[in-house]
C-alpha cells in the first residue's frame, strides 16, 4: 500500500496529467517540489487553486494537482485572474506558475501590482531566460552577451525579478534553483503559509534553448555558482517541537501569520531577511559578484493582505446566501427617497 | 408683449468649466422638476478640469418631451470666451441674460437683453471675499427665478438636496439667490414672454443619472467582485457603488459582502472580474472608449472558457480617444464581436435610467444563465445627465444563478446524467453545467483555459472536437434569445413604416414620431433592448415595408441585422448622426422625411 500523509492522501493524489514539457526541463523539477510540498503539508487538493499565464511555465499547472481547480489565463495577465478568483473564494490557497517572459515582460505591470496589493498567492516564476514555447527568443531576464541561434547576442541589461519584487514592496521574496530541489520545496512550504504574495524566482534551465554551460540559466552554471544565503527549514504550526538543534546565535526564526516558523541557519554570513535594505543590497552584491544567490531574501509576515484590507467575511463571497447579496425589499424606498 | 410661453422652452447657460456652475444649473433643473414641470438637463462639458467653455441646457416641456433641442430660447452668458457664440445662439424672440462685467458688443435687436450686475449683487449681499467666486453663479439662479416666476421654496429644496442638508452652504447660496431675485425685481423690467408655472407632471417621479441607477441595480443584483479603472464617462458608476455598497451590503457582522479593486489598467480590471466570476461570485466591471479595446483579449477568454461576467460600457465618442466628454453609440459592433478569433456576445441596451437600474441586476442573471460575458451599453448622455424616471423597482424575480453545481448538487447530477463535463451539453440548449473554484467535491474541479478543449475541459486540437465546441457556443447564443430583455413595440394604426432604435435616443424618437405624424407619416416603433435579436424583432422587420434604424454611429445595428436577416436587408434604411450630441427629434424627423421615398 502506498504511503499516505496525515490526511490519508497519497502523493499520487497531488499529481497532474503527464508532463508534455521537455525531458530535463527545470520546470518539471519545480512541479515535483510543488507536489511534494503540498503532500507533506497535508494540503487538501480541493483547497488549492492553480493559476498560470502563457508559456512553457504556464503549461505546468496541468501537470500537478489534478484535483484542484486551475485556470490557464492570458499571457502576462495571470495576477488579475488570481486576484479576482481569490476574492471570490479567499479560503482557497492560490498557487501560480509564471515565467520570465510572462512576468517580467508582457506581465510586468500585473506582476508589480499584485505585489502592491499583497494578494495571498504562491507566485512561482520559472525563470529560464528564454522564450521556449515560441522556440528560443531572448527574454527580459536573458543576460547581456547571451547568444541564441536565431536571435543573435543580447545587448540589453536583464531584469532581476527579485529586485523588481523588492521595489514593489513584496512581502515574500525568494530565489532558488531548480537543481536544488530541497531548497525549492522548503521555500514553497513557507510560501504556502504566507499571508500575502510570495514571489519565488526559480532559475529553471531550458534544456532545449538555453542550457549552454556558460549561461546563467543553465544547470552547469547554477550548480557551480549557487550560493545559498542560509540553510532554510520550515516548521508547520502543528509541529511544536524544534526539529533540529541550532547553535545559539547562528539561527533566525521568522513566525508566519498562522504560527508556523521559518528557521534560517546562518551559513557564510549573517543575514536578516526582515531587513529591506539588506535584501536589496544582497541582490545587487550577488549580481556584481556573478553569483546565484538563493534562499529567502526578504519577508514581512505581518503586512495586511488585500483580503484583510477589504474586510471580507469568514464565509467566502461565493458562498454567501442570497440575503447577503440582495438588499431587503424595504430598502428600495429609502434609495428612491435619496434620489431627487 | 406677445403671448406668454409657459413651460415650453430651453435655457442654456454658458460658463467656464470648473467655475462651480454645475451646482447652479442642477438647482434650476431640480427646482423646475419639483414644480411639477417635465424637464431635462444636458451637460455639454469639455474634457478639462478648469478653464474651457462649458454649457448646460435645460429643456422644459409641458408636453413631456425630454429629448435635447438645438434651439435655446433663453441664454445665460457668463463666459467672455464663449460670449459671441452664446449671443448668436439665442433664438429670435428669445432672451439673453449676461454678466454685465463682460464688455462685448451685443448686436441683436430681435431678442430681450437683461444685464446682470453680478459683482455688485455679490458685494452688496455681504458675502465673504473668499466665497465670492464660488457663489457668483448663484446670481443667475436668483435672477432667472425672479424673471421666470420660479418657486423659491423649490429652489431651497434643490439646494438642501445638493448640499445633503448642510445648513451653512444652503444658507449662503440661498442668501445670494434671494438678493439676486430682489435686485432683478427692482432693476429689470420683464419684457419677454417666458414663464414657468406649476404643473403636476412629475409627481411620483425621481430624478437620477444612469450611472447611479446602474450602480444601484448592480447592488440589488448581488454584485460582489468589481475590478475597474477610471475612465470618463464610466467612472461615476463605480464611485456610486463605493458610495452605496457600505449602506446596502454590509453584513450583520460588519464585514463586506463585496470586494472592489481599482486596478492598474482595464486589462487587470476585466481580469479581476473574470477571476471573481470563475470562482462563482457575481462580478462586473465598467468602462468606456479605450477601456473596451483593452479588455478585448480577456473578453475572448471569458467567452471561450464560458465565464459569466458583466461589462458596462458607458459609451463616449470615438474612434481612439475621440471626444471623451461627448456621447455616442459607436461601440455596438465592438461589444457584439469583441476579441479575436470569431466571438459573439450578448449585449443589453438600456433606454432609460429606470432600465439602467433594471439591467443592473438583470445582467447578472443573464450572464450566469448563459455563462458568458454580457455587455450593457449605456452612454454618456444616459449615464451622466439627470433624467426624470419612475422610481427604481425592486427586482421582480429571484436571482437566477444558472446551471451551477455545488457539492450537494454534484452527485445527484452525475447519478442522473452520467459523468459531468464542464463543457458538456446535457440539456440540448448549449448551456453546460458549471462548477466553480471553491467547490470541494472531489471530481468537481477542472482546468479552465483559453486553448481548444473538449467537453471535459481537456486540451484538444482535434478539428471535430473544435467544431462541436463552436457549434455548441452558437447554439447557446441562440438560446440566449429566450433570456435577454425583449424589444418593446409601440404601434400606430395603419403605419407601414417602422423605426428601430435603442438606448438613450428613445425620448428623441418618441418626439420625432409625433412630429412625423404631424407631417402625415405614421410610424411603428421598436425599441431594441438586447442582442441577439429576438423573434419579436424579426417579426417586426418582416411586417414593415421600410424600417428606419436610427442610431448614433455609422449604421452598426443595420449591419448586424443585415447579417442576421440578409433577405430583409434592402428594406433597412440607416438614419444616423454621430456628432457627440444626443439626437434631436427635429433632426430625426427631417432625416426620415428626406429618406422616405428613396
Amino acid at each position: 500500500m502506498a504511503r499516505t500523509n496525515n490526511i490519508g492522501l497519497t502523493k499520487n493524489d497531488y499529481k497532474g496529467a503527464p508532463t508534455t514539457l521537455c525531458q530535463g526541463c527545470g520546470h518539471n523539477s519545480i512541479l515535483s517540489q510543488v507536489i511534494a510540498a503540498c503532500y507533506e503539508m497535508d494540503m487538501v487538493p480541493e483547497d488549492i487553486v492553480k493559476f498560470s499565464g502563457i508559456g512553457c511555465s504556464s503549461k505546468a499547472p496541468t501537470y500537478m494537482l489534478k484535483r484542484s481547480f486551475g485556470f490557464n489565463g492570458l499571457h502576462g495577465r495571470m495576477p488579475a485572474l488570481a486576484t479576482g478568483s481569490l476574492l471570490g473564494d479567499h479560503t482557497l490557497t492560490g498557487v501560480a506558475m509564471s515565467g520570465d517572459g510572462d512576468s517580467a515582460s508582457i506581465g510586468m505591470g500585473q506582476f508589480k501590482h499584485i505585489l502592491r496589493r499583497n494578494v495571498p498567492l504562491v507566485y512561482i516564476v520559472a525563470n529560464n531566460g528564454v522564450y521556449g514555447l515560441t522556440k528560443g527568443q531572448l527574454s527580459p531576464t536573458s543576460e547581456v552577451g547571451l547568444t541564441l541561434k536565431k536571435q543573435g547576442t543580447n545587448q540589453f541589461e536583464p531584469i532581476d525579478i527579485c529586485l523588481e519584487a523588492m521595489a514593489s514592496n513584496a512581502t515574500f521574496v525568494a530565489r532558488s534553483f531548480a537543481g536544488d530541489p530541497k531548497q525549492v520545496k522548503t521555500l514553497i512550504k513557507a510560501a504556502l503559509r504566507h499571508n500575502g504574495t510570495a514571489i519565488i524566482d526559480i532559475i529553471s534551465p531550458c534544456v532545449s534553448f538555453n542550457n549552454q554551460d556558460s549561461s546563467v540559466h543553465s544547470y552547469a552554471w547554477g550548480k557551480a555558482n549557487e550560493f545559498p544565503i542560509h540553510d532554510i527549514s520550515f516548521i508547520p504550526a502543528r509541529d511544536e517541537i524544534m526539529v533540529e538543534d541550532f547553535e545559539e546565535g547562528t539561527t533566525q526564526s521568522v513566525t508566519m501569520h498562522d504560527g508556523s516558523k521559518i528557521q534560517l541557519k546562518k551559513l557564510e554570513r549573517d543575514y536578516d531577511p526582515t531587513d529591506r535594505i539588506s535584501a536589496v543590497q544582497i541582490i545587487e552584491e550577488a549580481k556584481a559578484n556573478n553569483m546565484l544567490l538563493t534562499g529567502l531574501i526578504y519577508i514581512d509576515p505581518d503586512r495586511p493582505s488585500l483580503m484583510d484590507i477589504l474586510n471580507l467575511p469568514e464565509t467566502p463571497l461565493n458562498r454567501l446566501p442570497v440575503e447577503d447579496l440582495r438588499p431587503a425589499p424595504d430598502t428600495i424606498q429609502a434609495i428612491n427617497a435619496a434620489m431627487f | 408683449m406677445t403671448n406668454k410661453v409657459i413651460n415650453d422652452f430651453s435655457i442654456t447657460v454658458g460658463t467656464e468649466n470648473g467655475s462651480g456652475s454645475q451646482t447652479s444649473n442642477l438647482t434650476i433643473l431640480r427646482a423646475i422638476f419639483k414644480m411639477g414641470i417635465p424637464v431635462t438637463g444636458k451637460n455639454m462639458f469639455p474634457s478639462n478640469i478648469q478653464g474651457l467653455p462649458t454649457w448646460y441646457t435645460i429643456r422644459l416641456s409641458k408636453d413631456g418631451y425630454t429629448a435635447r433641442r438645438d434651439e435655446h430660447e433663453i441664454v445665460i452668458a457668463m463666459n467672455p470666451k464663449s460670449f459671441a457664440r452664446d449671443v448668436a445662439d439665442v433664438l429670435s424672440g428669445g432672451v439673453l441674460f449676461y454678466d454685465d462685467s463682460i464688455k462685448m458688443p451685443i448686436e441683436r435687436d430681435d431678442i430681450t437683453v437683461y444685464p446682470m450686475a453680478i459683482k455688485q449683487i455679490i458685494k452688496e449681499a455681504g458675502i465673504a471675499s473668499n466665497l465670492r467666486t464660488m457663489v457668483s453663479n448663484m446670481v443667475y439662479v436668483g435672477i432667472l427665478a425672479e424673471m421666470l416666476g420660479m418657486d423659491m421654496d423649490k429652489i431651497k429644496t434643490a439646494l438642501d438636496f445638493h448640499f445633503k442638508g448642510k445648513e451653512k452652504p444652503v444658507a449662503i447660496n440661498m442668501d445670494v439667490i434671494k438678493a439676486s431675485a430682489k435686485w432683478a425685481a427692482e432693476n429689470l423690467e420683464k419684457t419677454d414672454p417666458f414663464y414657468v408655472e406649476p404643473m403636476d407632471k412629475t409627481e411620483g417621479l425621481i430624478m437620477a443619472d444612469g450611472n447611479t441607477a446602474a450602480a444601484l441595480g448592480a447592488i440589488y443584483g448581488g454584485v460582489q467582485v468589481v475590478g475597474w479603472y477610471p475612465i470618463t464617462p464610466a467612472t461615476s458608476l463605480v464611485e456610486k457603488m463605493n458610495y452605496y455598497l457600505p449602506q446596502l451590503r454590509t453584513r450583520k457582522d460588519g464585514t463586506a459582502s463585496y470586494a472592489i479593486v481599482q486596478s492598474e489598467d482595464e486589462l487587470a480590471a476585466v481580469g479581476i472580474t473574470i477571476g471573481g466570476a470563475w470562482s462563482g461570485a457575481r462580478a462586473m466591471t465598467s468602462t468606456s472608449g479605450a477601456g473596451i479595446s483593452l479588455m478585448g483579449e480577456y473578453v475572448g477568454l471569458a467567452y471561450f472558457s464560458e465565464v459569466p461576467i458583466v461589462i458596462w460600457n458607458v459609451q463616449r465618442m470615438g474612434p481612439s480617444t475621440g471626444l471623451p466628454t461627448r456621447t455616442s453609440q459607436g461601440d455596438l459592433n465592438q461589444a457584439h464581436y469583441l476579441s479575436h478569433g470569431d466571438t459573439k456576445h450578448i449585449v443589453l441596451l438600456p433606454g432609460s435610467v429606470g432600465e439602467c437600474f433594471e439591467f443592473g441586476w438583470k445582467a447578472f442573471d443573464v450572464a450566469e444563465r448563459m455563462q458568458t460575458p454580457v455587455f450593457v451599453l449605456s452612454d454618456l448622455d444616459l449615464g451622466q445627465n439627470q433624467w426624470e424616471s419612475k422610481p427604481f423597482e425592486y427586482p421582480d424575480a429571484p436571482m437566477d444563478r444558472g446551471k451551477i453545481l455545488w457539492e450537494e448538487d454534484f452527485e445527484a447530477f452525475e447519478a442522473k446524467n452520467g459523468k459531468w463535463g464542464r463543457y458538456k451539453d446535457v440539456d440540448g440548449d448549449g448551456i453546460p453545467y458549471r462548477t466553480v473554484a471553491g467547490n470541494r467535491h472531489e471530481g468537481s474541479s477542472y482546468f479552465a483555459r483559453g486553448t481548444g478543449h473538449d467537453p471535459f475541459a481537456n486540451y484538444s486540437e482535434d478539428p471535430e472536437v473544435y467544431v462541436q465546441g463552436i457549434d455548441r457556443l452558437n447554439l447557446k447564443y441562440k438560446t440566449a434569445r429566450k433570456y435577454v430583455p425583449d424589444a418593446i413595440i409601440d404601434n400606430m394604426d395603419g403605419a407601414k413604416v417602422g423605426i428601430i432604435a435603442y438606448g438613450s435616443t428613445d425620448p428623441a424618437i418618441v418626439e420625432a414620431r409625433d412630429l412625423l405624424l404631424a407631417e402625415g407619416l405614421k410610424t411603428d416603433y421598436l425599441r431594441l433592448r438586447a442582442l441577439p435579436i429576438t423573434d419579436t424583432v424579426e417579426d417586426f422587420i418582416r411586417d414593415h415595408d421600410k424600417i428606419f434604424i436610427v442610431e448614433m454611429n455609422q449604421g452598426q445595428l443595420r449591419e448586424i441585422i443585415s447579417l442576421e436577416m440578409p433577405k430583409e436587408s434592402t428594406k433597412l434604411v440607416s438614419s444616423t448622426l454621430n456628432n457627440g450630441l444626443s439626437l434631436t427629434a427635429e433632426w430625426i424627423r427631417d432625416d426620415i422625411l428626406a429618406k422616405k421615398e428613396n
